[in-house]
């Protein structure tokens, strides 16, 4: 234990030092290279350019065997090298023990920022202004912005859709004007009448106001993302950074007219109102538009299954760019696009597709995310800094006392019209998580300076309230969020009971509704899944998927889910004739099972019922220790592994048994349980099977009656533990032996020990979706 | 039969009232409903539910027209099934469906919550045996699944048994209370009621 320890510690001095000498000469280079805009000649080395010279003077001209060109490459490659930079960054940071917990990535990324920016400036050359805003909102933000769209949680956003507008549009509202306001007084009354700061117009204050004010989306998933609140709050706040978009981009737009102009009359502050809605309004539209276009294409790519994803991508790019042409929002059209073609996308592409678009949605958002911090590092350095006392500290304060006065005022009223209120704990965590980041930045650097005279003074200002946000409010909500004994992310797995019980209250409510003559949010829910169901679905799913009831996809995705976790496992040596073949896992021929009759214990069970019985066996062995990860753009790979190692050594002498002893149908082995491919992403809301919870002493004991003898899928239970315990199994696999302890309804002291020890077998005699005889079925969501 | 029927005056307001926690104005609106769907009768019979026009779209609508004839909703410790309700029974179905209020005591709120799950349960339950069979949940599903139109008995079973299997080794109330909050979800909002005269 000690020597790989100490082995590994120093293979990770050796990559740490590897990465910081790479750090070095790509700065080194990037610093040559943006001064060759000055001095050309020494770009060069000064070998090959004596001979350069020296040849041009001959008549006789020398053939360059080794040339050097590097204007040619000079942008890709400091693009290449800025994102190698940025990604280096992000494995350095995870080899560092300890510092991932208490420090958020952001805040080491812009540390880094800085770093680089200052020996850029160190080796005396200007630091290439790398946050153009064009880059940043045409480039950077996108990919954020459309991995949180798509993988947006619907039900709980349209549960809390009010309270999410409210906060969105009201406070930052009231925030805009707040700080506005007071900067625009402290700065007439609190400073001398010759100062620069005197000379700041309201407008332009107003101005600033609006940009600071807004909730950053990006800091915002930055941070809450790694200290995994309970999802109301995490879906308030991140929803409130994505709608307010909307707010901001009126009033920057607003506001900068108004300054350009100098007077403002009533009729342009209602012409200002009615833009908020167009806008917002708007860019829903051509969101939904280009969904809707989207969902219709991938209607038809049965055949061309590899470009699946890139529509999807491009759709959505398109939405947003569509959304800037018009000034409208383009980050609630991104969103839009995304929610809006998620379900029937899905539908309709296949399983590969449907990974591919999740992992290069995560690897662009990451990248991202990682460069915009870096670079606001960079600017820092780089960026005209007029540092001015007053109204720093000032905006500083304003803008934290804006925020709890802001959320604070809107809770108690929201509160009045809320089933689940919202308690001073979550109102300290919404007001706390309000962070400010790179768009506020780029928001300011698109001041013109001939407009704004003051605009280094905004830059300054801006920086220093990013910086504090992150770097204060980011480094200690995570403690306070221990502190305060927030309630954290359950860990609730989308069972199939779950679903069940969902659709039927949801029926139910809406019922009672019906019933109560009262057209509440459940009647117009209810309303417009009929219309979806009977109109939409029609339009844009392909083939039979249009008309699966969502409670049938919904099971039918967990079968595969639990297929997929079977055959990572390495026990995929025998499957049932009941998989549906739609699996795409190129190794798996379904075969039916040869197992001898005198190894079934009950005699009614069919043989594939007992694979299947198997199958459910073996993956619930191994996932007795697992627990949820919550998803996670930094921790993207779930391992399983973890906590039931000494579990998995164990079964892993088994199965090496069993394969020893049998044929495989495997082409190629197994792979080992810790390698890549056994690691896969696993999303939160994606169904998991069921797993054991704890016993709760309080609960009602409402009594479950198993299976009526006579009916033929009777169930069995077994004693798994049991078996998994005792070493002699026989080498053909794990034996069903009759269960130890009979069971046939439950009493309630029982559950506890009972509860750890036994988990019962599903019988699936489903044959499975459509055959579908091409490798690649439509994946089933 | 027909005749109007007076409001009760304010005594029996107070004790449905009292009884349930619903306020004046609810209790009113209720009553105005009761009146409306009876045909100004004094007791309501499930054929003046089968009229209800949003509800035949439900899937779980007989489920749901049940619940309100289940003397074990009535608070009454009773069993079986009436085939006709008074005003008073009616409410009383409804107020489980109320939200919980802002000055509960956590006693309270797991008594709400108790009450909330003993009606869903009983929903289930639909032999009055007090356990929940797989083929009252096979039932459950055949039902959810009877609006699509591709109703694959197969696969209904299916679902059934492997949500039956799941839950087993816990209770289903435990479920639900673990994912679900239910004082919180299983509400309407009684606020602005008074649509009695938009709807059929």
């Amino acid at each position: 234990r000690t020597v790989s320890h100490g082995s590994s510690g120093r293979l990770r001095g050796l990559f740490l030092v590897m990465v910081l000498v790479f750090l070095e000469s790509s700065v080194f280079t990037l610093a040559f290279a943006s001064s060759d805009q000055h001095s050309p000649t020494t770009a060069h080395s000064d070998g090959h350019k004596a001979t350069d010279h020296g040849s041009h003077n001959n008549t006789g001209k020398a053939f360059p065997v080794l040339d050097l060109n590097y204007e040619n490459v000079r942008v890709p490659f400091e693009i290449s090298l800025w994102v190698l930079l940025a990604s280096l960054m992000k494995l350095g940071f995870h080899l560092v023990p300890h510092l991932s917990n208490i420090v958020p990535e952001s805040c080491l990324l812009i540390v880094v920022g800085l770093l680089v920016g200052g020996i850029i400036r160190g080796t005396g050359e200007t630091v290439p202004p790398v946050l153009d805003s064009k880059l940043f909102f045409y480039i950077l933000l996108p990919p954020i912005i459309l991995d949180a769209g798509y993988f947006l949680p619907i039900r709980p956003f349209m549960e809390n859709l009010g309270t999410i507008l409210i906060f969105a549009v009201v406070g930052t509202l009231w925030n805009a004007f707040f700080v506005g306001g007071l900067l625009y007084g402290v700065c007439q009354i609190g400073t001398e009448s010759s100062s620069i700061l005197s000379r700041i117009g309201l407008l332009q204050c107003l101005l600033f106001g609006s940009i600071i004010s807004a909730v950053d989306p990006v800091a915002v998933l930055a941070v809450f993302e790694e200290i995994h609140i309970n999802e109301l709050l995490h879906i308030l706040v991140f929803g409130e950074s994505l709608l307010n978009d909307a707010v901001t981009v009126v009033l920057y737009h607003l506001f900068e007219e108004f300054s350009g102009i100098g007077t403002v009359t009533l009729v342009k502050g209602f012409l200002g109102v009615i833009s908020f809605f167009v806008v917002a309004l708007g860019g829903v539209l051509v969101g939904v538009l280009y969904g809707i276009l989207a969902a219709f294409t991938s209607r038809f790519t049965s055949h061309t299954r590899v470009i699946e994803p890139l529509f999807v991508f491009l759709y959505s790019y398109m939405a947003y760019l569509s959304a800037e042409i018009f000034h409208l929002s383009g980050i609630m059209a991104l969103i839009a696009c995304g929610a809006v073609m998620r379900p029937y996308v899905e539908a309709n592409i296949s399983h590969k597709s449907h990974t591919t678009i999740k992992y290069f949605l995560k690897m662009w958002s990451s990248v991202s995310e990682t460069l915009i911090f870096i670079f606001l590092g960079v600017a820092t350095v780089a960026g005209p800094h007029d540092w001015n006392w007053t109204f720093v500290t000032v905006t500083v304060i304003l803008c934290l006392v804006a925020r709890v006065i802001g959320v604070v005022g809107l809770t108690f009223i929201i509160n009045k019209f809320r089933i689940v209120k919202l308690t001073t704990k979550d109102q300290f965590i919404i007001a706390y998580g309000g962070l400010r980041g790179a768009i506020a930045f780029s928001l300011g650097f698109l001041l013109e300076k001939d407009h704004f005279p003051e605009r280094e003074i905004f830059l300054t200002a801006i920086i220093t309230v990013i910086f504090f946000t992150v770097f204060v409010q980011g480094m200690t909500i995570k403690p306070l969020v221990e502190l305060l004994a927030v309630k954290k992310k359950q860990e609730a797995k989308r069972s199939i009971n779950e679903e069940i019980h969902t659709q039927f209250l949801d029926h139910l409510l809406t019922g009672i509704e019906d019933i109560c003559g009262h057209y509440g949010h459940h009647h117009w829910k209810d309303k417009l899944n009929r219309f979806n169901k009977k109109y939409v679905k029609k339009c844009l799913i392909a083939g039979e998927r249009s008309k699966e009831p969502q409670l049938i996809a919904f099971y039918h995705k967990m079968e595969m889910k639990q297929a997929i976790q079977l055959v990572e496992s390495g026990g995929g040596i025998k499957l049932p004739s009941a998989m549906p073949s739609t699996v795409s896992m190129q190794n798996i021929q379904p075969r039916p099972p040869t197992k001898p009759a005198a190894e079934r214990a009950i005699p009614q069970l069919s043989k594939t019922k007992e694979e299947e019985i198997r199958k459910i066996l073996r993956t619930n062995l191994q996932r007795t220790r697992q627990r949820l990860r919550s998803y996670n753009r930094h921790t993207l790979v779930a391992d399983p592994y973890e906590d039931g190692l000494s579990d998995l050594f164990l079964k892993k002498q088994k199965m090496f048994q069993i394969e020893k002893k049998m044929n495989t149908y495997l082409t190629v082995p197994a792979p080992p349980p810790d390698s890549p491919t056994m690691c896969r992403a696993r999303l939160a809301s994606d169904p998991q099977a069921y797993s054991i919870k704890p016993a709760l002493n309080k609960v009602p004991m409402i009594q479950v009656d198993l299976a009526s003898p006579q009916s033929p899928d009777s169930v069995n239970l077994l004693d798994e533990f049991g078996q998994a315990n005792q070493q002699e199994e026989e080498e053909q696999g794990l034996m069903m032996k009759p269960p130890s302890r009979p069971r046939e309804g439950k009493k309630p002291g029982e559950e506890d020990e009972a509860k750890d020890q036994q988990k019962l077998m599903r019988c699936l005699s489903d044959p499975g979706p459509s055959a579908d005889e091409d490798e690649d079925g439509a994946f089933l969501p | 039969m027909g005749a109007l029927q007076s409001l009760p005056g304010r005594p029996e307001y107070s004790d449905l009232a009292e009884k349930t926690g619903f306020s004046f104005e609810q209790i009113g609106v209720l009553h105005k409903r009761f009146k409306q769907l009876s045909h100004n009768e004094e007791t309501l019979r499930r054929d003046h539910f089968n009229e209800i026009h949003d509800l035949a779209f439900n899937p779980i609508r007989a489920q749901i027209i049940e619940a309100f004839f289940d003397r074990r909703n009535f608070h009454q410790d009773g069993e079986g099934k009436v085939q006709e309700i008074g005003f008073e029974e009616f409410v009383v179905v409804m107020s489980h469906f109320r939200p919980p209020s802002d000055h509960m005591t956590e006693e309270q709120r797991e008594k709400t919550r108790r009450e909330k799950l003993r009606f869903l349960f009983n929903m289930h339950d639909t032999d009055n045996d007090g356990t929940i069979t797989l083929e009252e949940y096979r039932h459950v599903v055949e039902e959810l699944l009877s609006r699509s139109g591709t109703l694959e008995k197969e696969t209904a079973k299916c679902i059934a048994d492997a949500a039956m299997l799941e839950v087993a080794s816990i209770s289903v109330g435990h479920m639900l209370l673990d994912g679900f909050e239910i004082e919180s979800r299983m509400t309407i909002r009684f606020l602005n009621m008074d649509t009695t005269t938009l709807c059929k």
